[in-house]
């Protein structure tokens, strides 16, 4: 429910102050007219205090009913009855209390158009602020809605990014597992092992989208163990992470896309043994971490852009951080390299 | 019988290896781990039948097998490949889905001891046709040059020109033949960057400076590298609608 503007006491304290002013204004412009000091006050405050009512009046029923948008010109209508409202029983009342004073009458009567014309204007600028006052909570609050919407899907979609698996992988592991069994039962073991931490780790749903460095390392390190069992010797992997960056916070699953990708794009585009490289570093509030990986410029190129899956790290990155600087590739003699920048300033923002 | 093994996996290599000791009549000759090294070992020893994967290093499972005159029986060992399983469905003597066991590996043999009489490279070109349709192949094209491998990615390519039964592509670092007709790099190749301007030529418009009048309704393309390419009155318009001009 819309809170009217006069339920905000700061508002409310600016409308009697407006009030009074305007009263004092009209009690000395009919003292200023030759008016008695007592029939001046008498007159301004019948006449300002029915306005003042009206006005909250019109303030409380539109709490309930605000005009359309095609539909404003009937805010000039409703003024226009709310300002016979406030000046024909003042008029009455006036009249009434001082029967007899003919002068007092006639200033009455000469004045009722000008004092009418007041009314109006009054009461027109209280409708405008009142719609303005209501519209904009509308709007505050269908914006509010559509945060909640948009945070519940791009928590689905990071859901789904996350979760993201290569069948390739699966299926490939799987059968050097089948093969393991028959003469190296014991490495097989290792390996259904290996598999499934890493798999749990993949499916692991958690509150805290942030891991720290160290974590994800670890996690990556069952993957890095599988792709060895299946390359054997072709596949290197060459970590060098400073200390100090090990307890730094970055988005879960972040980190295995990108090895994937070094590891595919490197084995795959070359012949013989394959290094892959894994350096990280603090770097002022910034986590930077790259990865490397041996390609042949004559043949990769038509790899740029589609099958590289870097786009979901690079979505992902985006939906957290809101920026789209974070993950840059560069190829330079026989060596790509791939750098993405988790900014480290996000620590209380990320619980929510 | 001569067998050949082609993976990149040792482990997975091991396990055809295995499977393959309950059939002595079959002989492996030799377990290779990249395309170059198979290539090289079917044109040696010239085997009966080869387990094949198809992702590979530099190059898959079906472009080595196009650099092979008169290829072998071909069964394909591979995890997962929507566009190979499409191929291999018609063609293939058949394809095992990585982890595969004993008993399905005995069919895929007995498949294959039992069809010995069909000549197998007819199969196994039927295969590569329909399998160059998968997406990498547009990619690139893949050529042997005596005993040389060239990958060529086709941004590089200029134009291709009929020749006889081949087709001679050329590049900035010269021209190379590839036993494939015109009509089927017409189709492989992307349409928005190749146009067959010519019953002999496919051009690449990355490559065309200028296209001039030359005698009544023919034209003739520039290209970039200065050689003169003609263009027929059906190539020409084709070439207008594709510039937009």
């Amino acid at each position: 429910m819309t809170r009217s503007p006069l339920a905000v006491f700061r508002f409310l304290r600016v409308f009697i102050a407006w009030w009074v002013v305007w009263a004092v204004l009209q009690a000395l412009l009919l003292l200023w007219l030759g008016l008695e000091w007592q029939k001046a006050v008498i007159d301004s405050a019948v006449s300002n205090g029915l306005s003042a009512v009206c006005c909250l009046l019109l303030c409380y029923v539109m709490q309930f009913y605000l005009p359309q948008k095609e539909r404003y010109w009937y805010l000039l209508f409703i003024s226009i009855t709310a300002s016979s409202l406030i000046v024909l029983p003042a008029r009455h009342i006036l009249e009434s209390i001082y029967p007899d004073d003919v002068a007092y009458l006639l200033l009455l009567k000469n004045s009722f158009p000008i004092r009418w014309g007041f009314a109006l204007l009054l009461v027109i600028c209280m409708s405008v602020i009142c719609v303005l006052w209501y519209s904009f909570q509308e709007q505050q609050e269908t914006e509010q809605r559509k945060n909640a919407a948009e945070a519940l899907s791009k928590e689905a979609e990071l859901f789904a990014l996350r979760r993201q698996l290569q069948p390739h992988f699966l299926f490939n592991s799987l059968n050097s597992i089948s093969a393991l069994v028959g003469s190296r039962p014991q490495e097989a073991r290792n390996m259904i092992q290996q598999l499934s931490d890493f798999l749990r780790g993949t499916i692991k749903k958690e509150d805290n989208p942030f891991v720290t460095l160290e974590d994800e390392l670890q996690h990556l390190q069952l993957y890095l163990a599988i792709e060895q069992v299946r390359f054997g010797h072709r596949l290197q992997v060459q970590t060098n992470v400073e200390d100090a960056s090990l307890g730094q916070l970055i988005p879960a699953l972040i980190l295995q896309p990108i090895v994937e990708n070094a590891i595919k794009f490197g084995l795959y585009d070359t012949t013989g043994e394959v290094k892959i490289g894994i350096n990280a570093i603090a770097h002022e509030r910034q986590l930077l971490i790259t990865v490397e990986n041996p390609f042949d410029p004559e043949t990769a190129q038509p790899r740029k852009g589609e099958g590289f899956g870097l786009s979901s790290v690079q979505r992902r990155l985006f939906l957290i951080f809101a920026r789209t600087d974070l993950v840059s590739a560069e190829a330079s003699g026989k060596l790509f390299t791939i750098t993405i920048k988790i900014p480290q300033l996000l620590y209380e923002s990320s619980d929510n | 019988m001569k067998v050949l093994i082609i993976d990149d996996e040792p482990l997975a290599r091991m396990i055809v290896q295995e499977y393959l000791q309950d059939f002595p009549v079959l002989e492996i000759l030799q377990e290779c781990s990249d395309g170059f090294e198979g290539l090289k070992a079917i044109q040696q020893h010239r085997p009966d039948l080869i387990f094949l994967d198809i992702q590979m290093p530099k190059i898959n499972g079906f472009e080595m097998l196009e650099l092979v005159e008169n290829p072998p029986a071909v069964i394909f060992t591979t995890a997962f490949d929507e566009y190979a399983i499409k191929a291999f469905e018609a063609h293939a003597v058949d394809y095992l889905l990585k982890p595969f066991s004993k008993d399905r590996f005995n069919k895929a043999i007995q498949k294959w001891l039992d069809s010995k009489n069909v000549p197998a490279s007819a199969n196994t070109t039927m295969l590569l046709e329909d399998a160059s349709q998968s997406p990498s192949q547009k990619h690139r094209v893949v050529i042997k040059i005596g005993s040389k491998i060239k990958i060529i990615p086709v941004t590089d390519i200029r134009f291709l020109e009929a020749a006889d039964d081949y087709v001679k592509i050329h590049t900035a670092e010269g021209s190379f033949l590839k036993n494939k007709t015109m009509n089927h790099f017409e189709t492989i190749l992307d349409p928005a960057h190749f146009v067959r301007c010519h019953r002999s030529y496919i051009l690449n418009v990355q490559h065309i400076t200028r296209i001039e009048a030359y005698e009544k309704d023919n034209h003739i393309a520039l290209l970039k590298s200065g050689e003169q390419i003609a263009v027929s009155r059906s190539g020409y318009a084709k070439l207008k609608k594709m510039l937009d001009v």
